[in-house]
């Protein structure tokens, strides 16, 4: 099976995810969204190990999953913080920071 | 050129020379320090330096005198004032002939006008101060005099300035004063540039300012260097003695009180540029245009000064341009060459008797007369003062050139010496002299009669603030210098020519070349014809002031050289139009360009980068998801072009 469909595959999901940052309100969405671009990287990360025949890309794909999962972290307790005090979920609401 | 004299230390008496000028600084320390507690003894503190100084100068006078006349130059070096690289600056006196002429008649005539302050500024509450500076004048002319390099002139010349700066401001509550010391220190200054500049041209050429190495040298210069430094101790010289076209500060010094004027006139400050003249003989002696300039700006200013001297009503301000017009003739012998310096010296000193004479017999009238200076107002004090009549009238004499008093023997002198000239220049330079003689005695004449004879104007009026003139002769103080003075003015150019000042000058200044053949006019047709040309001023002033009522208000209408003779023969319009309004003018331009366009430039590129953040701000909205949108697209574009760069 050519490694050709898993590129395609990993732009298809990284492109659903990005639009899914742009246009979705709802922070947990949003989230979800930037986790499907990470592990879309990471498929394509895997996909050009094997391609080139050497273990960089899936070492990579690890510590971007270490990271992801500390973003996590950060990310949900910020939200968290966030609902707590505005009683919403929707990123637009949290506009203070600005001009 | 002239043989220079050989310089010899200072020993025996000639040691004691630093005390000519140490003794008036000090009085002047003192009464500008010690304050109040010095009122009840400054003045007398005052007189006592300048006396002082007068005794010692008497006294090296007598040293020198007992000298071989070619061991009369001595130095006495102090101290070393500052050395920076090569430059080598000795506090050091040079006492030789001319030094001495000159410390003797500053010191003199100044104890004499110190003395008669005592009286004159009895009742002004500052005469301490007043005092002070005086003596701060003194000394700072004796520094000038008594120097033995250029540095030294010029810290005296500086001091100078600063001390006639102080006292023609004297009335500090008055702006007209305010204003007269005000140019009087600009035109200086401009004068003083002149100086500044000829002395770094002798360092950088010479590599030395001292007077001795100096004229030992000054044979290695090229001519144009030469009448270069020439004309640039010239202008030094014409801003120090106020002469054209730097006249103008002169008479408005007359805003100081009166012994102030007679000190400028006669004993310091307007002499220093004669004294420079005659100090730097060596140089001029060498270039003859040099020497012509000089000559031609005396002329024009003894003939400015005579002429404006017949338009003014006012006392002092009749006798300030007289003494434009007497330093003319000085610029006039000294600018004669070898045939002059010394002729010039020796007007110099009898202009310095009669002068402060006629100021200290004005100050006197004015004293009688409520301060009042127009002459419009007086009339017949004759009678009334009869002290100050007769030394004024000594003086006026000695002044037109009266036969065997001072004046006759020096300007008679010069007059004679212009006319030896060869060509133009005999019949230019005698003529115009002897013309300028006639107008003396014109204006003389003219004053003596307004002040002194006819109808008592003042009899009818009264003061500014309303009272009746009540003319009075002045105290013993003030009368005892002008005797002392009018002596003088009667028999300084009788004893100074039997003595032989000009011999006793020679170490100096060179010795007098007599004038060889004819020249233009014969030689002892010369007084002749100056007394005859004085005796026709004289006889005008009488025949237009004398025999007619003196109106007390000045007649408006008048011809066209009164008018422009009352006016300065527009002195002070060609130097406003000519150098104060384009400054003005540039200063104004330069203050527009300043404030529009180096402050616009600035201010602008704050306010144009101030206003495009402004603008630039509104795009940070908040919305996290349009900042993702901007870093997408961000990122699109950097991958875009890296893979344009990778492809092709």
């Amino acid at each position: 099976m050519s490694t050709t469909y898993y590129l395609l595959l990993s732009a298809l999901l990284f492109s659903i995810g990005a639009v899914g940052v742009l246009v979705r309100r709802n922070a947990i969405v949003v989230f979800m969204c930037v986790e499907l671009m990470l592990n879309a990287v990471n498929l394509s990360l895997v996909t050009f190990a094997r391609i080139n025949g050497a273990l960089d890309g899936q070492v990579m794909a690890f510590f971007v999953m270490v990271v992801a999962a500390a973003e996590v972290v950060v990310g949900l307790a910020i939200i968290m913080s966030i609902f707590r005090t505005r009683h919403s979920a929707s990123i637009d609401d949290a506009n203070l920071l600005k001009y | 050129m002239t043989e220079l004299p050989e310089v010899l230390p200072a020993t025996g008496t000639a040691s004691l020379a630093w005390l000519l000028f140490a003794l008036p600084a000090f009085g002047a320390l003192v009464l500008l320090i010690a304050g109040r507690r010095a009122n009840r003894w400054g003045h007398l503190l005052g007189v006592a330096t300048v006396a002082g100084a007068f005794v010692v100068g008497l006294l090296i006078f007598f040293d020198t005198l007992a000298l071989d006349p070619d061991q009369r130059t001595r130095e006495l070096s102090l101290f070393q004032w500052f050395a920076v690289g090569g430059l080598n600056v000795d506090f050091g006196l040079r006492i030789d002939p001319l030094s001495l002429t000159f410390v003797l008649l500053i010191t003199g005539v100044g104890a004499l006008i110190h003395l008669y302050s005592v009286g004159y500024m009895a009742s002004d509450p500052g005469r301490r101060r007043f005092f002070g500076q005086l003596n701060l004048f003194v000394t700072a002319m004796l520094l000038l005099v008594l120097g033995n390099n250029f540095v030294m002139l010029y810290l005296g010349w500086e001091g100078v300035g600063l001390a006639s700066y102080l006292l023609i401001g004297w009335y500090q509550d008055r702006p007209s004063a305010a204003t007269a010391a005000k140019k009087a220190f600009l035109m200086n200054r401009i004068g003083d540039v002149g100086l500044a500049i000829a002395i770094f041209l002798l360092w950088t050429n010479l590599g030395t300012l001292q007077y001795t190495q100096v004229f030992a040298r000054v044979g290695e210069l090229s001519g144009g260097v030469l009448l270069a430094i020439g004309l640039l101790l010239l202008l030094g010289a014409c801003g120090k003695s106020g002469q054209f076209p730097l006249q103008a500060w002169l008479p408005d010094a007359m805003e100081g009180p009166t012994p102030v004027s007679a000190l400028i006139h006669a004993a310091t400050m307007v002499t220093a540029g004669v004294y420079l003249i005659a100090r730097t003989h060596a140089i001029y002696d060498l270039s003859v245009q040099g020497r012509l300039i000089v000559a031609i700006i005396g002329t024009i200013t003894l003939l400015i000064g005579a002429v404006i001297g017949c338009a003014y009503d006012d006392i002092k301000k009749v006798l300030a341009y007289s003494t434009v017009s007497q330093i003319g003739y000085m610029f006039l012998a000294v600018g004669l060459g070898p045939a002059g310096y010394a002729l010039g010296i020796f007007h110099l000193l009898t202009h310095g008797f009669f002068k402060a004479g006629l100021f200290l017999g004005a100050g006197s009238v004015m004293h009688a007369m409520h301060d009042e200076v127009d002459m419009r107002r007086f009339g017949g004090l004759a009678r009334y003062l009869p002290v100050t009549f007769v030394t004024f009238g000594l003086g006026y004499l000695a002044l037109i050139g009266f036969p065997f008093l001072s004046g006759y023997y020096s300007k008679d002198r010069i007059i004679e010496a212009a006319f030896a000239q060869e060509g133009w220049q005999g019949w230019v330079f005698g003529g115009l002299a002897t013309l300028a003689a006639g107008l003396t005695a014109f204006y003389m004449t003219r004053l003596v009669l307004m002040t002194f004879f006819g109808e008592r104007r003042w009899k009818q009026l009264q003061t500014a603030d309303g009272q009746d003139y009540h003319p009075h002769e002045s105290p013993a103080v003030m009368t005892i210098p002008m005797i002392v003075l009018a002596l003088g003015s009667i028999g300084a150019g009788a004893v100074l020519s039997a003595v032989g000042l000009v011999d006793w000058l020679a170490p100096s200044v060179g010795e007098l070349v007599e004038p060889e053949g004819v020249g233009a006019v014969p030689h002892a047709a010369v007084p002749w014809l100056v007394v005859a040309i004085s005796a026709l001023g004289v006889l005008i002033a009488w025949l237009t002031v004398g025999r007619h009522r003196v109106p007390v208000e000045r007649p408006a209408h008048v011809s066209l050289p009164v008018r422009a003779a009352r006016r300065d023969l527009y002195a002070n319009a060609i130097n406003e139009t000519l150098i104060a309004r384009p400054g003005i003018w540039l200063t104004r331009a330069l203050v527009y360009f300043d404030n529009r366009g180096v402050d616009g430039l600035v201010n602008g590129l704050a306010a144009g980068l101030g206003g495009s953040s402004g603008r630039l701000r509104r795009l940070q909205t908040g919305f996290v998801r349009s900042y993702a949108l901007s870093m997408l697209g961000g990122s699109v574009l950097v991958i875009g072009a890296l893979l344009a760069v990778v492809l092709t």
